[in-house]
């Protein structure tokens, strides 16, 4: 089996590169064609990131609580404690 | 009950029309043939794209005659079709649809480049279009290609043999065959594969006389138009 990559699109100008799936293929320039092929069939991009998958450093489900339990009684990271004035309209 | 071919005045700007649209349409048919057999998803995508960009341009140009697409699609006989004979071969393997894909899209990127500064307002539109997604063609079959010669003994011979049965067929594909050479033959560089002598050449599609493949694959494509006139879906 070819080696797995992920697949990153960029849609406009301005945002993030964003994951959208993956890809088998033999290496990276077969890759970065694949993904076109398969991933902006319909204008979906400007800009496309393959990443070997193994390069990938995930997080341990295991640590889920560890790591992410704690956030959810600080709401005050929240920023909807504070009034905007209305001067400054759309932030 | 069946519906009979058309006929229509082959003027010399109908005839340059079907030799371009024709190609694009048989190879575009071709290569759809792939769709629910190609070798892994990322090649039945990638096929299925370059399928339709190529019924796409076929398209385009039928409409440029002022003729019925449709009509000139599926109400022609094989002597009627112009496209060159490289683009109606079988499949063959993996090999033989990218080697011959490559080396039609290498005469098709000339073409197109060439066209889109054509006096014919029509074509020089879809040229600039065309152009575009030739490029990929081209791109997209040469770095197969290339691993294909420069992979496993098995990939490399029948990357080789492919060249080889293709390249009498390569006569009637370019009018400009240095510059083609220039495209070509780097890559086949690259794939450790032999350029063949360029020596007697297959010629006919052009005027009409075709090998016996068109039929069969003219008979698939056009048999539900054929059978049932006017349908839809």
């Amino acid at each position: 089996m070819m080696p797995l990559w992920e697949v990153f699109i960029r849609s406009r100008n301005g945002l993030a590169h964003k994951h959208v799936g993956s890809v088998h293929a033999a290496d990276a320039t077969m890759a970065l064609h694949a993904a076109r092929d398969v991933y902006t069939r319909r204008g979906e991009g400007l800009s496309l990131w393959v990443v070997p998958s193994n390069a990938i450093v995930a997080s341990d489900p295991a640590d889920r609580d560890v790591l992410f339990e704690p956030t959810a009684s600080k709401i005050y990271r929240h920023p909807t404690f504070y009034e905007i004035p209305d001067d400054v309209g759309h932030m | 009950m069946a519906i009979t071919s058309i006929r229509f005045d082959e003027t010399p700007r109908i005839l340059r029309l079907l030799s371009l649209a024709d190609d694009c349409l048989i190879l575009g048919h071709r290569t759809s043939e792939w769709t629910g057999r190609a070798p892994t998803l990322e090649e039945e995508l990638a096929l299925a794209n370059i399928a339709l960009d190529l019924i796409g341009q076929a398209r385009s140009l039928y409409q440029a005659t002022g003729l019925d697409e449709d009509s000139l699609a599926y109400l022609r006989d094989p002597p009627q079709f112009r496209n060159a004979l490289i683009a109606e071969l079988p499949n063959g393997d993996f090999a033989f649809t990218i080697a011959r894909l490559f080396l039609v899209s290498a005469a098709s990127d000339l073409t197109w480049r060439a066209a889109a500064s054509s006096d014919d307002p029509d074509v020089a539109a879809i040229a600039a279009k065309a152009e575009k997604e030739i490029a990929y063609h081209v791109r997209y079959a040469a770095e197969w290609l290339i691993r294909l010669g420069d992979g496993t003994e098995e990939s490399h011979r029948r990357a080789q043999e492919a060249i080889d049965t293709l390249w009498p067929y390569t006569g009637e594909i370019t009018d400009d065959r240095v510059a083609w050479s220039a495209i070509v033959d780097p890559i086949l560089t690259r794939a450790t594969l032999t350029r063949p002598v360029d020596g007697w050449m297959q010629s006919g599609g052009r005027s009409g006389r075709h090998t016996e493949h068109l039929g069969r694959l003219l008979a698939e494509m056009q048999i539900l138009p054929r059978s049932y006139p006017g349908a839809t879906w």
